[in-house]
């Protein structure tokens, strides 16, 4: 299962952080940092998968912004490696504008998709159908 | 009231939205914290508004600063009231922020159960949806009771929007509540027939994530996933379920010939990465799960390696990494389809990713044979030198050191030369490895000697070379090889004379004392050997010289400070010096000097001993005294008949003797406990130590003389404690029990006249001691019924004491004392892991299996063994729950028996005595980095030296410095955190000033402190 899924920038700072399995907020900020330290730096040619303690690190860079997903030893890395990149299909399709102030609506987006840890909808209408019927009510 | 809220919502075009909020904080890059700081006042105001709407927003901004790393649980209250707004636009901050704040110790979302039952039913299913998504974070036991029901009714809702997620929460409230599982799975095996993807996707999801934890249950299902695979198109499902299966076909080898087929169809037809890597990972495991000896799936295996050569040979790095991953499994079972992509993995040795050079040498590990030993070694080799990155180059290294051995000489010749040629590398770890194959292969090796003692020579002639930072990087005990090799073997030296100047230059008294120890005992080796070869050339001015050699070169190493190396080296001097005088007076003295060394040292089998034949007569398994009571217990039924007859004769007889000898040996076993340092006495409290427990004013630590302080590390090993110990039983109840166990006896006819009563319990006082935690036995672990036949009474009394290791590993050895009088066996230990402290079980065990203590123990035995527990934060005491799990057997039932205990890892138990210089202890104060904190002990009516004599002891500290009643004193944890401590007195009042880097650490320390002296 999928214990938790962040966004980094550049520089290290998480943007975006979501834990399926509760983790103290005082932990968080450490193995934020030893996620990013293990990712980060690696170079362009290095594979995608880093072990870290007890699970495995999926992360794809995209320009600036880095998607880190922490996943157990029994989940499958390249299916992982497939839903950061619909999520970020998602994201895409749906903003147009920067979507560091809108982190709520990205957190709607990442509620539709994975659920529980578990990937729960990949479809990106579906995914997206909450999020304009919301919408659809901010404007009425 | 209409001018309060036009007012109000003026007042909101001025606050701050998240967007503003996000901005600001990036235009504060300087000041960030007081700039939010600022914000969360704002924050404060804006939530204790009524208006709703500046509420939520004031949340949303939390939300985000809670991302941030800031605690928010102040807000949790207006959190719940965003929460229960009926629109959904605030409803959904609401949640958010919940989802994102709340976990099992919130305590406001007791007060959420309405509202959320409220907005399951809502007739507007994104309201269902944002209250079953919040719920999936922060379910509590309680919640997931009060609304399994409703949750299990949306399972059947009409939309398929609601039915997914509410399949996909049930799994929480299993995990909370698992009492709802059974009347829910039913319809969750409905589920994976929805006309749905999406809903059955999430019912595979839960299904696979149950039977991960327990797959016995769910094998029923099998056939119906049979038939999901086969007719499914989802290759998202389709991965969850071949995953499924591969934890099923362990237990049911037969779905495991069923799923090969439909496994290789998706392998040859699928085009995803994901599907192809999960088919062949799982066609692996079943393979490996099948019995051996199936040739019909050589082909199977032959596909899965071929795939996975076009996954290794892709230019995406990812791929490549899974490849080399998936085909180590197979690499296990069989390694001759892996060996022939040799060239391939070699390739990977090029890559740039460390990481795919790790997996490339992992496999290359397994690989190696008669026949591609030297091609291997030989690009190892030029890897070595090459190779960039450290843990890739000791992995490297390890590699050849421990896998690319044992085939023939010639190849020894050459592992030899290779180890050789890594001593000269530096920057390894692996000097003790090499030392002892470099050991090994020598010893058994006869044919090889020869070249072995020459290079083994040439390192030692060498040394002076290496010796710069050698002793730092743990190489130099390659020399402790060389040396024991060259002197054992010397007769192969072409000249002994040279190695012996070699051995005893000056600069070897800076090696470390064992390796000293083995150059002095083998210079007196050599010694021999030149001697005899002197006085085989009749060249007495020679060997005098080689005495005189001695004589002045040994008294360096006579003055070392290592006493074994000193004890060594005066004793050879002074046969040296005798030889000398007899030299002087012509006497023949190589044959007896060589005499000493006569003799071939063998390697020994580590089963030799079991192989040695037991001695006509002698019998191992009879008791050379009596056991403390019912010796009998643990005689098989039928032995006992045979062997009563005897027992009639001899046992009356024997017993009082017994039980004198026993009190006497129980007596020195307590002298002997007291007068060990290593042994603490375990009782109910620590201050007991001191002033109950007979004898324990003999505990050296309690006479240390503090002036002395860099003496007190000696005591580290001494103090890791914890301990369990069960509580007795009363003894009015066991005297009772053995009355009627008495009688029992009699009635069988044993014969056997215990006069001993309950004096077994009374006797051993049981040992007690430090920071262990007493659990009381479960009442149905014990005999409750007084008609029961079972005689067994097992009290017993564990000891454990942690000693820490490096990293985060921590050693903890368990005493396990068989107090009662009946045989234990099988114990099994078992420990329920914490997310920070989890016991380390051998691989392929699961999280939740118990270990197998190695030994059982007959009564009124102790026996030690060592458990090992890895720990993550060492800042916070833990308790650890865990079970023994033994068979009780007596003379005429064996029971299974349970015994709760707890473990307790005290903070002070990751600490490390580590003497700390004063200049090195005020650069640490002044650096800044350490986080203080104080504490101040009223009433303490002790010397102050041994106010700090127990701090050291107790919580492993040192003493830097001490003037008049105030000691500076320093302690290190296992994971290098610093902890200095500074400690005042007057009159009766001890304050401590405290500082370390870890705030939380020292805090625990403290109160741990705190507790020792309120125990006085």
């Amino acid at each position: 299962m999928i214990k938790f899924l962040l966004m980094v920038n550049k520089q290290g700072q998480t943007r975006l952080s979501k834990y399926y399995e509760h983790v103290d907020i005082g932990k968080r900020a450490v193995l934020e940092a030893d996620v990013v330290k293990g990712c980060l730096f690696r170079k362009k040619e290095e594979c995608s998968f880093v072990e870290y303690k007890d699970y495995k690190l999926v992360y794809r860079q995209y320009a600036a912004l880095f998607i880190v997903v922490g996943i157990t030893d029994n989940e499958n890395e390249l299916s992982i490696y497939e839903l950061v990149h619909n999520f970020v299909e998602v994201l895409d399709k749906y903003f147009s504008r920067v979507i560091m102030f809108n982190l709520d609506k990205v957190h709607i987006i990442l509620d539709e998709m994975i659920l529980n840890g578990h990937v729960v909808e990949t479809n990106k209408n579906r995914i997206l159908a909450p999020l304009l019927a919301l919408d659809k009510m901010a404007e009425s | 009231m209409a001018l309060k809220i036009v007012k109000g919502s003026i007042d909101r075009m001025f606050d701050k939205n998240l967007q503003d909020l996000v901005r600001g904080i990036r235009n504060h890059k300087e000041d960030e914290a007081k700039y939010i700081s600022t914000c969360i006042d704002e924050i404060k105001q804006e939530l204790k508004q009524d208006n709703i709407a500046v509420k939520a927003n004031a949340v949303c901004k939390l939300t985000y600063l809670q991302m941030l790393g800031y605690d928010v649980s102040w807000a949790a209250f207006n959190i719940v009231e965003v929460m229960s707004s009926s629109k959904f636009t605030y409803k959904r901050i609401g949640y958010l922020a919940a989802s994102q704040c709340f976990h099992e110790g919130t305590d406001v979302i007791m007060l959420t159960t309405n509202q959320i039952r409220k907005d399951l039913s809502s007739p507007n299913q994104y309201d269902t949806g944002v209250a079953l998504t919040g719920l999936s974070c922060f379910v509590t036991p309680d919640l997931a009771r009060d609304l399994a029901n409703d949750i299990m009714t949306l399972m059947s809702h009409t939309k398929p929007y609601i039915r997914k997620k509410a399949v996909l929460i049930m799994y929480k409230v299993f995990l909370k509540y698992p009492e709802s599982l059974r009347p829910a799975f039913p319809r969750l095996k409905e589920k994976l027939e929805d006309p749905d993807p999406g809903v059955q996707s999430a019912a595979v999801n839960v299904i696979c994530e149950l039977a991960r934890r327990n797959p016995k249950n769910y094998l029923s299902l099998a056939p119906l996933f049979f038939k999901l695979m086969t007719s499914s198109t989802n290759n998202w499902v389709l991965i969850k379920i071949i995953k499924l299966f591969g934890a099923l076909t362990p237990l049911e080898p037969r779905l495991g010939k069923k799923l090969i087929e439909p496994l290789t169809n998706l392998i040859h037809s699928t085009s995803a990465m994901s599907l192809l890597y999960e088919c062949v990972n799982t066609v692996i495991a079943v393979l490996i799960s099948l019995s051996s000896g199936m040739p019909n799936h050589s082909a199977s295996i032959q596909l899965c390696v071929q795939k996975l050569r076009i996954l290794i040979e892709d230019s995406d790095q990812n791929l490549k990494y899974l490849g080399l991953l998936a085909m180590s499994k197979i690499l296990k079972t069989h390694p001759k389809s892996v060996q022939s992509h040799k060239d391939l993995i070699l390739q990977c040795l090029d890559d740039k990713d460390e990481s795919i050079r790790l997996r490339a040498l992992d496999l290359l590990y397994g690989m190696v044979s008669k026949k591609n030993l030297m091609e291997i070694v030989k690009k190892l080799m030029l890897h070595v030198d090459k190779a960039e990155g450290t843990t890739y180059r000791d992995e490297l290294q390890h590699t050849c050191n421990t896998k690319l051995c044992n085939c023939s000489t010639l190849i020894l010749l050459r592992y030899i030369s290779i180890l050789v040629e890594l001593t000269r590398l530096e920057g390894t770890r692996h000097g003790h490895l090499i030392a002892s194959q470099m050991l090994d292969v020598a010893i058994r090796v006869k044919a090889i000697r020869a070249f072995a003692v020459a290079q083994m020579a040439m390192l030692l002639d060498n040394a002076h070379l290496l010796t710069g930072n050698m002793q730092r990087n743990g190489i130099c005990e390659v020399l402790y090889a060389a040396a024991w090799i060259c002197g054992e073997f010397s007769e192969h030296l072409e000249d002994p004379n040279q190695t012996l100047e070699a051995m005893l230059r000056p600069k070897v008294a800076t090696l470390p004392g064992h390796i000293q120890a083995v150059y002095v005992q083998n210079a007196a080796k050599l010694f021999a050997t030149v001697l005899r070869k002197h006085e085989g050339a009749t060249d007495s001015q020679a060997a005098q010289e080689t005495s005189q050699l001695l004589v002045e070169r040994l008294p360096l190493f006579v003055q070392s400070a290592n006493l074994e190396v000193q004890e060594r080296a005066s004793c050879i001097l002074q046969l040296v010096k005798y030889i000398q005088k007899l030299q002087q007076k012509d006497v023949e003295v190589a044959e007896e000097v060589s005499a000493l060394f006569a003799g071939e040292l063998n390697p020994v089998a580590p089963k030799a001993q079991k192989k040695v034949p037991v001695p006509e007569g002698l019998d191992l398994d009879a008791w050379i005294n009596e056991p403390p009571s019912e010796s009998e217990s643990e005689d098989e039924k039928p032995k006992a008949v045979f062997a009563k007859e005897e027992t009639k004769h001899s046992r009356p007889r024997h017993t009082e003797v017994d039980e004198k000898e026993l009190a006497r040996r129980r007596e020195a076993r307590k002298q002997e406990q007291a007068n060990n340092p290593f042994y603490i006495k375990s009782s109910p409290s620590s201050q007991k130590v001191y002033q109950d427990a007979p004898g324990v004013e003999h505990i050296p630590v309690v006479q240390i003389d503090l002036s002395v302080p860099l003496k007190v590390p000696g005591m580290p090993m001494s103090d890791q404690y914890l301990k369990l110990e069960e509580e007795r039983r009363q003894k009015e109840k066991a005297e009772k029990k053995k009355k009627e166990k008495k009688k029992k006896r009699e009635k069988h006819g044993k014969g056997k006249k215990h006069d001993s009563g309950p004096e077994s319990e009374e006797d051993i006082t049981p040992a007690h001691h430090v920071d262990i935690v007493t659990e009381e036995m479960p009442e149905n672990a014990l005999p409750s019924d007084d008609d029961d036949k079972d005689p067994n009474d097992p009290h017993k009394v564990y000891d454990i004491q942690g000693n820490l290791q490096d990293g985060s590993q921590v050693v903890v050895s368990v005493i396990f004392e068989n107090k009662s009088d009946s045989f234990l066996k099988s114990m099994e230990f078992n420990v329920l892991d914490s997310l920070n402290s989890k016991l380390q079980r051998p691989e392929g065990a699961g999280p939740h299996d118990g270990l197998v203590v190695p030994f059982q123990l007959p009564p009124g035995v102790s026996n030690e063994a060592r458990f090992i527990f890895s720990v993550q934060s060492i800042v916070m005491p833990q308790k650890l729950k865990g079970t023994l799990t033994f068979i009780v057997k007596s003379e005429d039932s064996s029971t299974h028996e349970k015994l709760d205990f707890k473990l307790h890892f005290t903070c002070t138990s990751y600490l490390i005595t580590t003497p700390c210089y004063s200049d090195a202890y005020a650069k640490l104060l002044e650096s800044g980095d350490l986080k203080s904190s104080s504490l101040r002990l009223e009433g303490v009516n002790m010397p102050f030296h041994h106010l700090l004599a127990r701090i050291c002891f107790h919580h492993h500290f040192s003493v830097v410095e001490r003037i008049d009643s105030c000691a500076s004193m320093y302690s290190r944890s296992i994971q290098g955190h610093h902890v200095c401590l500074l400690v005042k007195t007057a009159d009766q009042t001890v304050s401590i000033d405290a500082k370390c880097d870890e705030p939380s650490l020292l805090g625990n320390v403290l109160d741990e402190i705190k507790q020792t002296f309120s125990q006085c």
